[in-house]
């Protein structure tokens, strides 16, 4: 149906392990020009490891990883870093550096890759504050904003160089309702407005059905379920089941894996 | 037996292991410094925190140790008559041995944890690896400026330092206890020689620098990215930086004075 024109990632047969925990197992995966991806799973999974797999951070053990038409893992240094020019990734925690104000922060990536005058680096960030709403915090600094602040700083920074993608690394994670709802908006707003293309991993089931046009759900190192929100949430898997609806036990158990109750009880005796 | 032989075997495959990655890493490290031509006003500013931030420790302990060393000398030196000669003995020891040698210790309490500290953190808060998601280099950007601001900044702290020790021991020695003031001066101009003395504590004081911030900064760039990570590795920069002072200074010692 599609070609391969319109998929910026394109992901075939990955394979990634951290010593002898297996990460992804033979993972297929696209995510396509335009729209909102979300990749969905519990904790622990590596949604965070496939995004560093993406910006080229990892290398796949096997498999391998296309980017706009780039096998990541067989870039040199110089046309990896070209790559990651036009890759925006927003890390959890924001990751602002700490020594800079907010301005700073947001003009790093146009000072360091651009030769553009100052003034018309004064405006470009000025526009990207005012795309989140910030424009007046600019003489903040990041230890005087909020974690949802912080967040918003650090996607006018990703968004400074006009990529062509911008991931997002667990966006809702520890935000109140009012906040969350403007990471939402914001996410979608920029993806369609700026004609982004938008890679979000969480497992925050409400907030991804309502904003993402495509969901994969990954766990224990395989994609168990892909589709459009609405389609996944009448899936017949157990798996993606429970995850949607949140029930505490069913395919991933409530308990760590251990002996028999009564047998661990009894030989602790001795 | 067999037991102590792995633990002593893994230990120095560790140690050989890390000497490596921080070999390889120093010489990234010197790949970035050309770039830093085009960025001087980065090195400026690490000048500044490295460098100037140290000058009130330095300044206070350079005076301590001269006038430390003023008393002691003088009253050795009044038994054999020998008081004409505290300016040379204050500065040769200072020049020699104490500046390049306290001026490091110091500086790696004082500006090496900071850099180890500094660095780690940003590693800790994923500030280098969003760094580098954004197309650059920290390692040309925040550890290189660094290096060489702290190559910079260590001789002339220890120039600093001498100086100041050799005003501090002219007080005690003169100004208390009463030496000749021409003869301090005087014996000192004609015994302390540029080449093997100035020249040589100056070299002793740039290989310091170049130990000291090297450790400081890979142990920062190396830290496990935990608070625990980066309050271990600011600990290892001043302890490993101190004792490679004291073995390096022996060593350079022995080869410019050894004969």
């Amino acid at each position: 149906m599609t070609n391969d024109q319109d998929k910026i990632v394109r992901i075939r047969h990955l394979s990634f392990r951290f010593g002898d925990r297996i990460i992804f197992d033979d993972v297929d995966l696209d995510i396509m020009r335009g729209k909102v991806t979300a990749i969905m799973g519990p904790s622990g999974t590596g949604k965070t490891t496939l995004l560093r797999l993406i910006g080229g951070q990892l290398r796949a053990d096997a498999g391998e990883v296309v980017v706009d038409g780039k096998e990541v893992g067989k870039l040199r240094r110089r046309e990896l870093f070209e790559l990651r020019k036009r890759i925006g990734l927003l890390f959890q925690t924001g990751a602002l550096f700490t020594a800079l104000n907010v301005f700073d922060n947001v003009a790093f990536p146009l000072r360091e890759h651009t030769r553009l005058p100052p003034a018309l680096i004064r405006h470009l960030v000025l526009l990207k504050l005012q795309a989140v709403g910030l424009r007046g915090a600019r003489d903040l600094m990041p230890s005087e904003l909020s974690g949802g602040m912080a967040r918003r700083v650090a996607l006018a920074r990703a968004i400074a160089l006009d990529p062509m993608m911008i991931m997002y690394d667990e966006p809702f994670t520890g935000q109140d309702p009012i906040t969350v709802g403007v990471i939402m908006q914001l996410i979608r707003r920029l993806n369609d407005n700026l004609g982004l293309t938008s890679i979000i991993v969480s497992h925050d089931v409400a907030e991804v059905s309502a904003i993402a046009d495509y969901i994969y759900m990954i766990s224990n190192g395989k994609v168990i379920g892909q589709g459009p929100p609405a389609e996944l949430h009448h899936s017949e898997s157990p798996w993606v089941k429970q995850f949607l609806n949140a029930q505490p036990d069913g395919p991933v158990p409530f308990h760590y894996p251990a002996a028999d109750l009564a047998e661990d009880l009894l030989s602790g005796a001795a | 037996m067999i037991r102590t032989l792995r633990y002593l075997g893994r230990l120095g495959l560790a140690f050989v292991q890390r000497t490596g990655r921080a070999t390889l890493f120093v010489f990234r490290v010197f790949a970035g410094v050309p770039a830093l031509v085009v960025h001087f006003d980065l090195i400026v500013a690490q000048l500044y925190s490295v460098g100037v931030l140290s000058l009130v420790i330095i300044l206070v302990s350079g005076l301590n140790v001269g006038m430390v060393l003023g008393l002691q000398m003088y009253n050795t030196l009044v038994t054999f008559g020998a008081t004409a000669s505290l300016g040379p003995v204050i500065a040769l020891s200072l020049v020699r041995e104490l500046g390049p040698v306290v001026a490091a210790l110091l500086y790696a309490g004082r500006a090496g944890s900071a850099l180890t500290a500094e660095i780690g953190l940003m590693k800790a808060t994923e500030q280098l690896s969003g760094m580098e998601m954004m197309a650059v280099d920290p390692v040309r950007r925040i550890v290189a400026p660094r290096l060489i601001a702290g190559i910079i900044s260590m001789p002339l702290l220890a120039a600093i330092f001498s100086a100041v020790g050799i005003l501090g021991g002219y007080f005690v020695g003169v100004g208390l206890l009463g030496v000749d003031d021409g003869a301090f001066w005087s014996q000192m101009q004609s015994r302390v020689k540029w080449r093997e003395d100035i020249v040589n504590g100056i070299i002793k004081s740039v290989v310091f620098g170049v130990i000291v911030t090297w450790i400081a900064v890979f142990e920062g760039y190396d830290a496990a990215p935990t608070t625990e990570g980066v309050s271990r590795a600011t600990t290892r920069t001043v302890v490993y930086a101190s004792l490679f002072v004291l073995g390096i200074d022996f060593v350079l010692t022995a080869l410019m004075f050894g004969d």
